[in-house]
């Protein structure tokens, strides 16, 4: 292919996903209307979650405020000697994860660049998924985002993760040979045992689980998920998470961020 | 261990206050064991006090039967401007402190 037609070519590709037919048919998958979790959970989750001292995922926060400030590293650096105050540089920035990383050309989630901050920036020892600093630092960013719409870019640079998102999100899996759809597609708001089925949004994260007794991350739903239908387990920021992360967030897309959320 | 209190920064005297406070702890509960099967030691905050200008005007002995992260709401009568200290400890030893000033007026 001549190379001087090469952009051009991937503006026509961008223009037919972004505006084709393939996201408006694709809209039927997004249940109607769209609920937040909170909709279906009882009264009591629903008052701990709104209230701020009583919220336990608000400790995170506040850890989180901490570490913000909390130099580290070979550089010295603190989150804040950077970004400053986090109520206006990480305002909204919850909002458009995952998102695709220029460095990489892959898809990055919020963990994923605070891991990638500390490590290149501040050259610190990096935090492990799921540590509570890691915790601590998403919820506080994920905070400043709260009420504001889920807004992240779905273009021709991720279509291939989307698409393969998406795909999952439609497999069946696992030895009870589920697929994501089946539950929180298909039959969200039923009864599962004593549970009501929601739709499966992500917007709430990291959340409390009452289950978990502390915080956790999306990921880690996932794989209690995957556990649940009995599927072989995937590790913490693999590509298929993400490629998932990705295809929930545009499934969420308009809905307020909650974090940090609290569920049964 | 991170705490987060909440009490009116001003009241009157005579009048009730209500103080909260939400403390992250794990609360293990001693019954659980490990991957590699060993059981988890029991550690919680077994006592929680809350001193209004030195004396005690509230006192918890926590056990196992209290979930992860424990929030607390009491209330105390304001009668002088001063410091609320709030002190716990769990079974390792680890100590925790807190300190809010309140303003009373006439």
């Amino acid at each position: 292919m001549n190379l001087r037609l090469l952009p051009a070519c991937l503006l026509a590709a961008g223009l037919m996903f972004a505006g084709g037919a393939g996201l408006a048919q694709r809209a039927a998958d997004r249940p109607q209307p769209l609920k937040s979790g909170l909709d279906f959970a009882g009264a009591e989750v629903r008052a701990l979650q709104q209230d701020d001292i009583a919220n336990p995922g608000m400790l995170w926060v506040a850890r989180g405020a901490q570490l913000w400030r909390e130099a580290a590293g070979a550089q010295v650096k603190s989150c804040e000697s950077c970004h400053g105050d986090a109520s206006a540089s990480m305002r909204g920035v919850a909002t458009r994860y995952p998102l695709l990383d220029p460095g990489s050309a892959r898809l990055i989630n919020l963990e994923g660049r605070i891991m990638q901050c500390r490590e290149r920036r501040q050259r610190a020892e990096p935090l492990r998924y799921e540590s509570d600093e890691l915790l601590a630092l998403t919820a506080f960013v994920a905070t400043q985002s709260r009420g504001m719409p889920k807004d992240v870019k779905v273009d021709w640079q991720v279509r291939r993760n989307f698409e393969a998102g998406r795909a999952l999100y439609y497999r069946r899996i696992g030895q009870m040979n589920l697929a994501c759809a089946n539950c929180h597609q298909e039959n969200w708001g039923k009864q599962l045992g004593p549970e009501t089925i929601s739709q499966g949004h992500g917007v709430a994260y990291p959340i409390y689980r009452l289950e978990w007794q502390t915080l956790g991350s999306l990921q880690r739903r996932f794989r209690s998920c995957l556990s649940g239908v009995r599927a072989g387990m995937l590790a913490y920021g693999s590509p298929e998470f993400l490629d998932l992360e990705l295809y929930l967030a545009w499934r969420a897309q308009g809905m307020p961020v909650e974090t940090p959320g609290v569920r049964r | 261990m991170v705490a987060r209190v909440q009490l009116p920064r001003t009241a009157k005297r005579g009048e009730v206050i209500e103080v909260r406070i939400a403390i992250q702890h794990p609360m293990e509960t001693g019954f659980r064991y490990d991957m590699s099967g060993r059981p988890v030691p029991k550690n919680v905050i077994n006592n929680f006090v809350c001193r209004y200008n030195g004396s005690e005007v509230f006192r918890a002995e926590m056990g196992s039967g209290i979930a992860a992260n424990p929030y607390l709401d009491f209330y105390a009568i304001a009668d002088a401007s001063g410091e609320l200290v709030f002190d716990w400890i769990d079974d390792e030893g680890k100590t925790g402190s807190e300190r809010v000033s309140l303003t009373v007026s006439e």
